[in-house]
């Protein structure tokens, strides 16, 4: 073969193959999002909303309950773990910057960032549960998410104001504006897209995890609005229903599935689109 | 993604005059006061922020010193031998971790063989191949796949995948890889569905987004001049990509490679559904069901009696964040170089 064919070839085949690895990453999720769409929505149905979930031996339910819980769960922990996240990335982008302090701060929220979920959550199980200081809860549960959000919003606040002008900070001070001033109603406003952008995603982050509420929250067939409590939540009801032998039971889990991905997914994209236009703008 | 190409330009153009003036904050901005007078508000801020930046050490801090005081009880009862022993029988209190372990490894690494490459062939196309307008939308489907909450892949992996893939999948990799002298007994026994090969393909899914993006990230960074230079001497696609493109960014695709592995080593439900959650293991076949450190302590932990059984399952924790760590901390020492490369 002439060295010309055969460079012509090796190229073609390697961009076929890149394609086919494209595809075969599509394909993953176009089948993922079909099961989830056909299987939710057979599953889906008025009673999903205002029935609560069904105890041992019943098999008709909702999941009214774990709805209101994950809810009120992801609110809280949202509440909490913000303005920490906001806080930190302010740290490191205007306070700290190269210092050793920042950089180890930075260094280990990176490494917090990748941390497995299910060690956040033994770690609050140790830190409440095992030391009897407080007992399965939705607390417990909320303060596992806050520490799974927190370095997600840090890491963005941080991006998102590294990225603003050094000549609006001038002109602020310039102003006579005191520094707390400067960054909070100068620096922080005119990164708040970005900002939003990473709340977004870290409330999806937290909105889908599993592991660490088996070791906090726990579950709850009945209605609760006692954050002291074991508290019913999405994640956790739809582990128990999935692995379930009874199909009524898998349906109410697909039903489950269907609202969490389509919460998730929306979360995500609506922090793509609302950060590309507000960076056009 | 995390690689931070842009985070840095920023800080350059607020020139440093701390060391001049010696301000509290020892290196802010010149204009740290106001009028000569230091603002109690400013003050208060500056620790509060300061505070609340030590919370994320701690944290880290404390997730160490919980989980090896927690396993405590199996340290001092069975010492070394945990991590050696094999047989995990709670009601005798025999503690071995080498099949959950064992699981861990070979899922992530069956991961990493399917994830590397498709990763790579992803992110080619998305930075060489794809129409500018295509790749905005095509990059962002991929990134979803890491948005999935990971139950999700559990429920569908034992519902949906598992079935069809013992069926037809499993057979058919019997049929052919099964035959491969060396490796042939990794492809051998039942096709039940569940097992480490499923677990590990699942896992694959889940990083391919994580290491795709970090790829797309280094691979746009090769400075343009190289590639025109390689396409000018009449080069094709490819060899761009091969000679040019993968040398320059290697560093920071490999710093990628480690972020996927750390995220497949701590992934939970999804592997705790297929991996099938047994902790006998008699046969090296990849279709046999086992047991990962994430599904043991997910599994057992509802159930652990106080005292062994829960410390052991504490020390499992324990090595698996200490892994992950490792691994983590690998990925951004080649990551790190990578950004010093760009500048």
């Amino acid at each position: 073969m002439k060295l010309r064919t055969r460079r012509k070839l090796t190229n073609g085949v390697a961009l076929f193959l890149s394609m086919a690895a494209m595809a075969f990453g599509l394909f993953w999720l176009a089948w993922i999002l079909f099961t989830v769409l056909s299987q939710g929505l057979g599953g889906i149905s008025i009673n999903t909303f205002t029935q609560l979930t069904p105890p041992p031996g019943e098999m008709n339910g909702g999941l009214r309950n774990a709805l209101a819980g994950s809810a009120l769960l992801v609110v809280i922990s949202t509440l909490i773990g913000t303005p920490i996240g906001i806080l930190v990335g302010i740290y490191l982008a205007e306070y700290g910057r190269n210092s050793w302090m920042a950089n180890l701060t930075r260094y280990v929220n990176d490494l917090l960032l990748s941390a497995p979920s299910i060690v956040i959550g033994l770690f609050v199980w140790i830190a409440l549960i095992y030391t009897h200081v407080a007992g399965y809860s939705g607390w417990a549960g909320i303060i596992a998410l806050s520490l799974i959000m927190i370095p997600v919003v840090v890491r963005t606040t941080e991006n998102m104001l590294m990225l603003v002008p050094g000549s609006l900070r001038e002109a602020a001070y310039a102003l006579g504006a005191s520094r707390r001033v400067v960054i909070m109603q100068v620096l922080l406003r005119a990164a708040k897209s970005g900002v939003v952008t990473g709340i977004l995603l870290a409330i999806a982050r937290i909105a889908g995890e599993t592991a660490p509420l088996l070791f906090t929250a726990l579950s709850n067939q009945f209605w609760n609005s006692d954050l002291t409590k074991p508290i019913a939540n999405l994640p956790v009801t739809i582990n128990n229903f999935a692995m379930s032998p009874f199909v009524e039971w898998q349906k109410i889990a697909w039903a489950g599935v269907l609202i969490m991905t389509v919460s998730v997914l929306v979360l995500n994209i609506v922090a793509r689109i609302f950060f590309k236009q507000e960076k056009i703008g | 993604m995390q690689s931070g190409n842009l985070s840095e330009s920023g800080t350059a153009v607020v020139p440093d005059f701390s060391h001049k003036l010696g301000g509290v904050m020892g290196n802010g901005s010149v204009l740290q006061t106001r009028g000569g007078k230091k603002d109690f508000g400013d003050i208060a801020f500056t620790w509060l922020v300061r505070v609340v930046a030590m919370l994320v050490l701690l944290t880290l801090l404390g997730i160490i010193l919980a989980l090896v005081w927690a396993s405590l009880p199996t340290i001092k009862a069975l010492g070394f031998s945990f991590l050696y022993t094999k047989e995990w029988n709670p009601p005798m209190d025999h503690y071995g971790a080498v099949i959950p372990i064992y699981g861990t490894l070979v899922t992530s690494v069956i991961a990493l063989v399917i994830a590397v490459p498709v990763s790579f062939g992803i992110a080619l196309f998305l930075t060489e191949l794809a129409p500018v307008w295509i790749r905005r939308s095509l990059g962002t489907a991929i990134e979803l796949l890491a948005a999935i909450p990971s139950i999700v892949y559990g429920m569908w992996g034992l519902l949906v995948f598992a079935p069809v893939f013992a069926k037809y999948g499993q057979p058919a990799i019997a049929a052919t890889l099964g035959k491969v002298p060396v490796i042939g007994s990794l492809f051998s026994g039942p096709a039940m569905g569940i097992g480490l090969l499923t677990a590990g393909i699942i896992l694959a899914i889940m990083i391919i987004p994580f290491i795709a993006a970090v790829m797309r990230d280094v691979f746009e960074i090769t400075p343009p001049m190289l590639k025109e230079s390689a396409y000018g001497l009449g080069c094709t696609t490819w060899e761009v990509i091969w000679g040019v493109v993968l040398p320059y960014s290697k560093v920071g695709a490999v710093g990628g490679v480690m972020l996927g592995l750390g995220r497949a080593l701590g992934e939970t439900m999804a592997v705790t559904f297929v991996i099938g959650n047994t902790n006998f293991l008699s046969s090296p076949s990849l279709f046999m069901p086992g047991n990962s450190i994430t599904s043991a302590v997910a599994n057992e932990f509802a159930e652990a009696s106080p005292g062994l059984h829960t410390a052991a399952l504490m020390e499992l924790s324990l090595v698996l964040f200490v892994i992950t760590l490792i691994v983590l901390m690998i990925s951004k020492w080649f990551l790190a170089r990578m950004s010093k490369m760009e500048k």
